[in-house]
């Protein structure tokens, strides 16, 4: 056999002490279609990622085709044949596919004369060989994001990419339109060129791909030809992890209904017909991808999104959500994901951050008050356990753990009723894990209703008492708590019978 | 101390500024002339203090120099037909006012960029001024200068009374959950929406404040002469603004109080005097201004490259 276009031998990369990759080995053979399977945060983009040359390993080597390649950067990626294709496809939206195509493939020295007529040639061949009817002179706006993924394919094909990663590229895609993009996979692997696949899709994977590898946890759970696997194969190699971690068990009988939802669905965003209750003591899990519509419908409880079908119950009594400012009156409490971003003020002291949703009660007359907006974080920062030099501590000094109990604290001090909490444990270091979930089950034993939002498997199905499996804006099934992780991937992915 | 640090060292330049004064050119210290120093900037301070406060909001507002104008032309107006002195400070409150909800509407409302939105405003004001009124002067009663009282207390009643609101605006951004509430909105917008905070509100609260400032700062200079001159805004915009970012107020927003953009103000202020006492031409006064912003901003933009590593 000739040598692989790609090897990587243990290829390790943490990020701020988190592993994301732990020594994978990965290779693509020349004519071949590689699928790349996982669950979010598995470390397919940290991989894809060292790939492009735009992370270096911490260890581990690339060859490229045969040849050890160090300090990769993403033009030197580019020169040795790498070429990605991402679900978004980054083109320049005013300018014609011809000078898109000749942006990517033309040294830029800015001061040369431009060949229009030489342009369009190229870009009319180039989109001939992937069968691609799109005339050079469109402009890329008025494309459909099929065919911008194929302008896409054309500026690979013309910088003489052998190897071609895709990264979820059916993911916007209608049916006929992910044939035709098949056929031009299929081509690419006829001419030599190798693909990697990545999809959610697992029947993509059986009807394109020669040979798939699994990853969990930065880790490459194992490498198989796809004829010696099935469905059920791929989703235990996905999610057969041993349980590390000892979850808080349910201590409390859920009382009355907090929250109700009937056919919840919005123009504004891809939910429809959310059906599902919450009670009081209890911790409901959303499962499901990544787009499935799981924040969409945590923004439209807290107000955010306006909801235009069905309707939402809150205590047994129909409420109209326009802004936080209501769903805060209402008792809704939204802890949201991403909180480097929005989650916390990392300018603002943690005390001014604790006490920012509740200023009306705690501050009841004109004036703030220090002295009580201090006792208001000490008593938080105690209960939290929060680690931080005190309460003027900048919101932007703290690891991530304690960033999450500042927002945490913060919707606390509004006294809510349901407490919707987003990705709570995203990137937040072991230790700091098992506290934020000791909390959570503490404050559903007070009896809060609990919506935990969780990409983590392991997560949702070792804290919730019952799991709502989302996929594609609506709620595929409801399952009890303890449930059965290959049944809930199977939901999720859509493979269940 | 380290997060005063900005506003002590403008401070510490104006100090400086000011003994260099006292040991080359001690006549800058006479009373009289100091005096007509301050009550010529103190309708600037007022207008400062809203553009402090907008700034801080991650807003900026050109149009007030316009404002200023057409509110002192309205008041100018009242006035010669015979309305009385406390109406027209009324009515040239709420001209500014309504002229800033106009722009906290396109603003906030419609959630257009404030450059844009104020520098339409800031045209149209201007030029419509000129079309209704030909650039001609309006003469006021005698009786509206320094509301009748004598030039010397009339002087020192409007000194006090711009530092008086300068103190106001300073307990209000530290001692009100509105004060914390711009500030919030102007560090992280989206995470102020999360936290419950209404955003837009906010904005369009700080446009209107800012035009009834103007609208008061206008009254306040008109009661200075016997006329109003029509073009007497033009340029305000860059001297308030010059003051507030000099001053340590980032332009990026959230950062910032009014006790820095003082002495920014202060700073900029005693430019011209200093080069009158030193018999340097005036020419250079514009040019030494530019300089010092173009510091405080190089100062800011090393500050935060630092933070951010």
């Amino acid at each position: 056999m000739s040598a692989p276009l790609l090897e990587l031998r243990r290829i390790t990369k943490s990020y701020a002490g988190v592993h994301a990759l732990r020594g994978v080995d990965f290779d693509l053979q020349p004519g071949e279609v590689h699928a790349l399977l996982g669950e979010n945060g598995a470390g397919k983009s940290t991989l894809i990622r060292v790939v492009t040359g735009a992370h270096q390993p911490d260890r581990g080597s690339i060859a490229i085709e045969g040849k050890r390649v160090t300090n990769l950067t993403p033009s030197a990626a580019q020169q040795l044949g790498v070429a990605c294709i991402y679900q978004q496809p980054a083109l320049f939206p005013d300018l014609t596919v011809a000078e898109n195509i000749a942006l990517r493939l033309e040294p830029s020295t800015g001061l040369r004369l431009v060949h229009w007529s030489a342009r369009r040639e190229r870009a009319r061949n180039l989109l001939a060989r992937i069968g691609a009817s799109i005339s050079p002179e469109t402009e890329v706006r008025a494309l459909s994001m099929p065919e911008q993924q194929l302008v896409e394919i054309a500026c690979a094909l013309g910088a003489g990419a052998r190897i071609v990663i895709m990264d979820e590229p059916t993911a916007s895609l209608t049916q006929k339109e992910q044939h035709l993009l098949f056929a031009v996979v299929r081509d690419l692997r006829a001419s030599g060129v190798g693909v990697i696949y990545i999809s959610h899709r697992l029947d993509e994977i059986f009807t394109l791909a020669d040979r798939v590898t699994v990853l969990r946890d930065g880790e490459s759970v194992g490498t198989s030809l796809v004829g010696d696997i099935n469905e059920a194969g791929l989703i235990r190699m996905m999610v057969g992890r041993e349980v590390t971690q000892i979850y808080p068990p349910a201590e409390t009988e859920p009382g009355e209904v907090v929250l109700a939802l009937k056919g919840i669905g919005s123009s504004a965003c891809p939910v429809h017909d959310v059906t599902f209750d919450v009670r009081a003591g209890e911790v409901f899990g959303l499962a499901g991808l990544v787009g499935a519509g799981r924040t969409e419908l945590a923004r439209i409880l807290f107000g955010l999104t306006p909801a235009d079908r069905g309707e939402i119950l809150l205590n047994g009594r129909p409420v109209i959500l326009h802004s936080p400012q209501e769903a805060v009156a209402h008792g809704i409490a939204y802890v949201p994901e991403d909180r480097r971003r929005h989650g916390v003020v990392l300018e603002m002291p943690i005390a001014q951050n604790m006490s920012m949703a509740v200023h009306r009660r705690i501050f009841p007359g004109t004036w703030l008050r220090f002295g009580t907006e201090r006792r208001h974080a000490l008593d938080f920062i105690r209960d939290l356990a929060v680690k931080a030099y005190g309460p003027d501590a900048p919101g932007g000094s703290l690891s991530g753990g304690n960033q999450q109990k500042v927002s945490l604290a913060r919707w606390l001090a509004t006294k809510p009723k349901l407490l919707i909490l987003d990705e709570p444990t995203q990137g937040v270091d072991v230790g700091a894990k098992s506290e934020i979930h000791k909390i959570v089950r503490r404050l559903a034993k007070q009896g809060l209703a609990v919506l935990l939002i969780s990409s983590d498997l392991p997560e949702v199905l070792g804290m919730s008492d019952r799991i709502g499996i989302m996929r594609g804006g609506t709620i595929a099934a409801v399952l009890p708590g303890k449930a059965d992780a290959q049944e809930v991937m199977a939901l999720a992915l859509g493979t269940a019978k | 101390m380290n997060r005063y640090f900005r506003e002590l060292s403008v401070a510490g330049a104006l100090g400086l500024l000011l003994a260099l004064l006292a040991v080359v050119a001690p006549a800058f210290y006479q009373p009289q002339p100091l005096l007509s120093l301050a009550t010529r900037e103190a309708p600037t301070l007022v207008v400062a203090c809203g553009m402090a406060l907008v700034i801080i909001c991650r807003q900026i507002d050109i149009s007030v120099g316009s404002q200023f104008s057409v509110c002192s032309v309205g008041a100018g107006l009242l006035a010669a037909h015979g309305w009385p002195a406390g109406l027209v400070l009324l009515a040239s409150v709420s001209i500014g006012a309504l002229l800033g909800a106009f722009n906290g509407v396109l603003i906030a409302g419609l959630r257009l960029p404030s450059i844009v939105v104020t520098l339409a405003t800031l045209v149209s004001l201007r030029q419509g001024l000129n079309l209704v009124r030909q650039g001609e002067f309006v003469n006021l009663p005698d009786g509206l200068q320094w509301f009748g009282l004598s030039q010397t207390d009339g002087q020192w009643t409007l000194v006090a009374f711009a530092l008086g609101l300068l103190l106001v605006f300073a307990v209000a951004l530290r001692y009100l959950s509105a004060g914390r509430f711009v500030y919030a909105v102007g560090t992280d917008t989206e995470a102020a929406r999360l936290a419950g905070i209404n955003p837009q509100r906010v904005t369009f609260a700080v446009f209107v404040l800012m035009g009834a400032l103007t609208g008061l700062a206008a009254m306040m200079n008109i009661i200075q002469s016997p006329q109003v001159q029509p073009l007497s805004g033009n340029g305000l915009e860059l001297k308030v603004i010059a003051a507030v970012v000099v001053g340590g107020v980032a332009i990026s927003g959230g950062r910032g109080s009014v006790w820095g953009m003082f002495a920014g103000l202060l700073l900029l202020a005693c430019v011209s005097p200093t080069l009158t006492h030193l018999h340097i031409e005036a020419y250079w006064e514009k040019a030494i201004q530019g300089a010092i912003i173009l510091l405080a901003v190089v100062a800011d933009g090393l500050r935060s490259r630092k933070e951010n590593r």
